[in-house]
């Protein structure tokens, strides 16, 4: 079970540095959206029993992070007609070393953890610390607008990589909650995206700084 | 016993490789709907290149002629040093993947020389790009040497890649397999680093290098280039297929029915994907060592 | 009666300048005497060693020295000391013979003299700082060597690069020799004397024993050139003669090695933290240095950044060693130390032989750009097959000598994962991949130098006009070779003289020799035999082939372009370029490119460059910045004697009112 686990958060953090490594957009919307499928069913292997609850989040999670989170992010790529983030303010390979040196990081520290005696072992936390970090890092590096909104995805995979400990403390709710906000913040950024594009004829945030007095 | 299996081994490590350069052929051929050449291609290549006259341009001394040769007689002393089956290889002791690792960087040394030698920009273009990409592979084979060593507690690559403990360190062991799998495409000059079938010199790393070569130079070169295949090939199926059973009739066959699948595998992935661009490749190749890296430190936490 | 040999060796070393000083500056008698009396100080000084390793004969000889208290003429050989005298008086010995052609007296009547005068010193200084046993003597002798290095990077004082690396280097120097000072000052604070005998259990807090250390890192390490301490090393190595070059990077770097493995064997019990530093330092100077090579494009400022990186290999495997001692595994110990030890030799040979390579074809084209070169392989055979031995030797591949120290350090790095689980020294497994690294950076740097200076075609009238150098300096390289040949394919010859070096190194080891015994050194030198075998029956393959079939000469193939010039090569820079690029957040690689406009731009031309980015951006910038905050001191120099008068008056006055404590 333990392996399982272990694979699959593995999995998650090589999808991170694949969509740090990438300048396709194309690709980082498929490995953002590969995370969300893999993180999806984790709470299968975390959890012993997850009852129907647990079961609706997810195949809520599965539907929303894997399927209509990124069709919807192609879409307002294609009305936005671009393909590539060509000059992110930091390269790809230092992209690449900082979320290298970053998970490293969350390694040692999540070692240093006051954790429950059943988590010790898991990957589950510096997973999540390391995921945090490389959306951030995509959030402040990147210039066009959906390698953000991507960075935003990552970053909150990232916290629920985390809240997957406290499944069983979570409300049904809150974690509802939090899936709708992440929805309506993506559908948000979308509009906004089209916006841009279509005031700036380029999704550059750079440009927003025109907006200023 | 020691020296049927030696002999096998002997025998096989020769005889196999260019007919893995075939299954790959063959495998982009179905790809594309082609019938393509007959799977043994490789081998009639060796033997018409061996008869053939050859043309030396008149810049190149003697170094021009010891790149194939040093490119061949090193990658043929690397496959007595990887195990096939079992833990055995006929030239066994602790350290002896140092050497092999090593080997290699001798032949790439005079490979890339004999490229110099010809005074031509196309052919060191090919050369810096080589050395330069082994850089990166370098490390990211060491790092998977690492976890094979802190799993098995041996330094000789016989023990290492003798039972990798997939049940108890799945994971790491996966990283690495995944890290030498682009080592193998790397090394050995494959799509997406490099293409083999291009025609545009500007393009290629390891073809470009050897343009000015012809006839039994040219024939020692393709042949060392296939034994070099043979090893990473090994690697990784010692790696991917850890089943020893008492009977060496079955170990063989699996072990054969691996090094063809991944020679399926690379022709799989050289249908399916394009070459990257040039400056994308020292990505792929840290991404590589990144995930070994990640193998040992999983291990290590 | 081995100290008294190499004592006389010595001394004609130090004198073997001297004559030439009395005769004409026209005359070449005065470079042969002095060859001669450095071939009768190798001579002793090597037969002392060998006394010293087949009787184990060594009487420490201690004569009071009553100038200063505590000092003493305490001379001894031990294990250590023997193993870096011997490319003391080597190199030296092959450095003046290779002198006979590279700096013809009839050729430099203006510096030859002095040239020789400190050289011999320099030689001198090195093997007294060796087998010193007392800190007075041993800085004595220190500075000696220091001082002698500094006329003889300034040889050619009269260009102005010479006397700007002179600088630099006599600043760096000093520097060391400072903290050189406060290590045995607080040497002599624990033990109470200036001997150099290993201090006890007890005799210093860890903070005190830290302190030492630290000076010790600091003081020997910018000698050595380890990364961010090697400012003065890449201009002085560049710009001396390449003889001396050969003999101070194959040697007075060492010096520095040495000073780590003499003090670290004094101290008891080492904290991890000081092997983890030493490894750490070694990894960055090894990946750096090699990295700064690849950058650059004068032949001899590339070998002097790669002596940055062997160092980097040898303080790898001090590190190694010492994390053994604090861990106590005696097989770490052995290999890290072994593998250090042995690669002070192998550098030190294939270093010489590189730079005595490149002097050569200096000597030959005038020229030290490797962008002007080309094809020399034609015209100077010798030259370049001596040059492609060492160039193989110091990518450490196999059969050559580099292999086998890499091998041990690498087989101590592995192990220290193997053999019991979870160990502290764990991590320093970590360093092995970095090796590899530097291995393969190792092997992209040399055949850029290689196939630029001697493949293709010649790039400028210079290289086109080349002529082989004369027998005085192709003999040295060959012996050279010879010994790279020997290490890399009987490593077990020189196992049992590495184990007398690790156990005086450290003195609680009672089995260095059966550890070292148990390294596959025997595999190494069959390996090697094979594959020199293996060579020479592909060669006759290809031979055969070759004489079976017809053969044509031909055009290189230019992809159908039909007039190809020398000029289109592809040319170092260009080589270097990806890899320069891979590194240019450290290496910070200066452009100058030029605007291409119009429809038909005018011809111009492309720049780039490495400078080093510690001198340029940290060490010359604080030094700017210094001598603006110490110009406000200039206020009191008035010039007139009745002011300086004045401060006297004002002086006294103050030590007249100050009470002491």
């Amino acid at each position: 079970m333990a392996q399982v686990l272990d694979t699959l958060v593995i999995i998650a953090l090589a999808l991170n540095f694949f969509a740090l490594g990438v300048s396709r957009i194309r690709s980082v919307i498929n490995a953002v959206a590969a995370q969300g499928i893999v993180l999806g069913v984790l709470p299968f292997f975390v959890h012993q029993e997850i009852g129907v609850r647990g079961v609706a989040l997810v195949v809520a999670t599965i539907a929303i992070k894997g399927f209509v989170i990124p069709l919807f992010l192609i879409h307002a790529m294609r009305e936005a007609n671009i393909q590539h983030e060509v000059t992110p303010f930091i390269n790809y390979m230092s992209s690449l070393l900082l979320g290298a040196v970053g998970t490293g990081l969350a390694l040692v520290f999540s070692g240093t953890l006051p954790l429950a005696k059943e988590h010790e072992g898991l990957l589950l936390v510096p997973a999540s610390l390391s995921t945090v970090w490389v959306g951030f890092l995509m959030l402040t590096t990147r210039k066009k607008a959906i390698m953000q909104v991507l960075g935003y995805l990552l970053l909150e995979n990232g916290i629920f990589l985390f809240g997957l400990l406290l499944l069983e403390a979570m409300p049904f709710l809150v974690e509802i909650g939090i899936l709708l906000d992440l929805f309506t913040g993506v559908f948000v950024m979308g509009i906004i995206i089209h916006h841009i594009s279509r005031e700036f004829a380029s999704m550059s945030t750079e440009h927003l700084t025109e907006l200023k007095d | 016993m020691d020296i049927t299996h030696n002999a096998v081994h002997i025998i096989l490590a020769f005889s196999m490789p260019p007919l893995l350069l075939g299954v790959i052929a063959k495998t982009k051929a179905v790809f594309a709907g082609r019938v393509g050449p007959p799977v043994l291609q490789a081998y009639y290549d060796l033997a018409k290149l061996f008869r053939k006259g050859s043309v030396f341009s008149t810049t190149t001394t003697w170094v021009f002629r010891a790149g194939p040769v040093v490119g061949l007689v090193t990658a043929g002393l690397a496959v007595l040093l990887v195990p096939l089956v079992h833990d055995k290889t006929p030239i066994p002791f602790t350290g002896d993947f140092i050497l092999l690792a090593y080997l290699f960087g001798l032949g790439r040394f005079f490979t890339a020389s004999a490229a110099l030698d010809t005074g031509s920009a196309f052919e060191g273009m090919g050369a810096a790009r080589e050395v330069t990409f082994a850089c990166l592979a370098e490390p990211a084979l060491f790092l998977g040497l690492l976890v094979l060593a802190k799993l098995s507690g041996s330094l000789s690559l016989a023990t290492m890649l003798a039972k990798p403990d997939w049940v108890n360190a799945g994971a790491s062991l996966a990283l690495v397999l995944l890290s030498w799998f682009i080592v193998l495409l790397a090394e050995n000059s494959r799509i997406p680093f490099d293409d083999p079938n291009t025609h545009l010199e500007l393009t290629m790393i390891h073809e470009v290098m050897v343009l000015d070569h012809s006839g039994p130079a040219l024939g020692m070169i393709l042949y060392g280039a296939a034994l070099k295949f043979f090893v990473f090939g090994a690697l990784i199926v010692r790696l991917a297929i850890p089943v020893a059973t008492d009977y060496p009739w079955l170990d063989w066959p699996i072990f054969v029915g691996g090094m063809l699948a991944v020679a399926v595998a690379v022709g799989v992935v050289e249908s399916t994907m394009a070459r990257l661009r040039l400056t994308h490749v020292p990505i792929l190749l840290v991404a590589a060592c990144l995930l070994s890296a990640f193998g040992i430190i999983l291990l290590m936490r | 009666m081995s100290e008294v040999l190499v004592l006389l060796g010595t001394t004609l070393a130090a004198s073997s300048g001297i004559p030439g000083l009395f005769l004409g500056r026209r005359t070449p008698a005065g470079q042969w005497l002095a060859t001669l009396l450095t071939v009768a100080a190798a001579g002793f000084g090597l037969s002392g060693v060998g006394v010293f390793w087949a009787w184990g004969d060594s009487r420490p000889i201690d004569v009071p020295w009553p100038i200063v208290s505590g000092a003493a003429f305490a001379v001894a050989v031990d294990g250590l000391s023997a193993l870096f005298l011997v490319p003391v008086f080597l190199i030296s010995l092959l450095g003046s013979v290779y002198g006979l052609g590279y700096w013809k007296q009839s050729e430099h009547p203006e510096n030859g003299r002095k040239l020789r005068l400190f050289y011999g010193l320099l030689t001198a200084g090195m093997a007294l700082v060796v087998v010193a046993r007392n800190g007075i003597l041993f800085l004595a002798a220190w500075e000696v060597m220091a001082l002698a290095a500094f006329f003889l990077v300034t040889t050619e004082d009269h260009q102005r690069p010479a006397r700007e690396a002179g600088w630099i280097y006599l600043v760096a120097t000093h520097t060391a020799t400072l903290v050189l000072f406060a290590l045995f000052a607080l040497l002599h604070a624990a033990s109470h004397s200036f001997a150099l005998v290993p201090l006890k259990d007890g005799a210093a807090t860890p903070g005190m024993l830290t302190a030492i250390f630290v000076c010790a890192l600091v003081g020997f390490g910018v000698k050595a050139g380890i990364m961010p301490l090697h400012v003065w090393l890449p201009s002085a190595h560049a710009i001396a003669p390449s003889h001396v070059s050969a003999l101070m990077s194959g040697v007075i770097i060492k010096m520095g090695v040495y000073g780590l493995f003499r003090v670290t064997s004094l101290l008891p019990n080492p904290p991890l933290a000081w092997g983890g530093t030493l490894l750490g330092l070694g990894v960055v100077s090894g990946i750096l240095g090699v990295a700064f090579a690849i950058g650059q494009h004068d032949l001899k400022r590339l070998l002097a950044y790669h002596s940055i990186e062997n160092i980097g290999i040898i303080i790898m495997g001090l590190g190694l060693a010492l994390l053994g001692r604090s861990v106590g595994r005696a097989d770490l110990v052995v290999l890290g130390a072994a593998g250090g030890l042995l690669h002070v030799w192998n550098h030190a040979l294939f270093k010489a032989l590189l730079f005595l390579g490149a002097g050569s074809v200096i000597h030959a084209t005038h020229t030290r750009e490797i962008d002007h070169l080309g094809g020399l392989s034609r015209r100077m055979p010798y030259t370049a097959f001596c040059f492609l031995v060492g160039a193989v030797a110091i990518c450490g591949l196999p059969p050559l000598n580099g292999f086998v120290s890499e091998f041990l350090v690498y087989l101590g790095l592995f192990g220290s994962l193997t053999r019991d689980k979870g160990s502290a020294a764990a991590g320093a497994a970590l360093a092995a991949p970095a090796l590899a690294l530097i291995g393969a950076l190792a092997v992209a740097c040399f055949v850029k130098v290689y196939g630029a200076v001697f493949l293709g075609t010649a790039r400028s009238p210079h290289a086109d006009d080349a002529h082989e150098s004369g027998p005085s300096m192709i003999a040295p390289m060959g012996v050279l070779v010879a010994c790279c040949l020997v290490i890399g394919l009987a490593p077990g010859w020189v196992a049992p003289l590495l184990a007398q070096g690790v156990s005086a190194w450290d003195r609680s080891l009672d089995n260095a020799g059966a550890e070292l015994a148990a390294a596959p050194l025997g595999w190494v030198s069959l390996m090697g035999l094979v594959l020199l075998a293996g060579l020479l029956l592909g060669g006759g393959l290809l031979w055969c082939c070759l004489r079976r079939s017809d053969v044509a000469r031909g055009a290189t193939w230019g992809c159908g372009y039909v007039a190809p010039t020398a000029r289109m090569q592809y040319t170092s820079s260009s080589f270097a370029q990806m890899l320069v690029g891979l590194f240019a957040r450290v290496l910070l690689p200066r452009t100058r490119r030029p605007a291409v406009v119009g429809l038909f731009p005018q011809g111009t031309a492309f720049h780039s460059d490495v400078p080093d980015t510690v001198l340029d951006r940290a060490v010359l910038p604080a030094f700017r910045s210094g001598a603006w905050l110490f110009s406000w001191f200039r206020v009191f120099q008035q010039g007139s004697i009745q002011t300086y008068i004045l401060y006297i008056f004002l002086a006294l006055i103050a030590l007249l009112l100050w009470r002491g404590p």
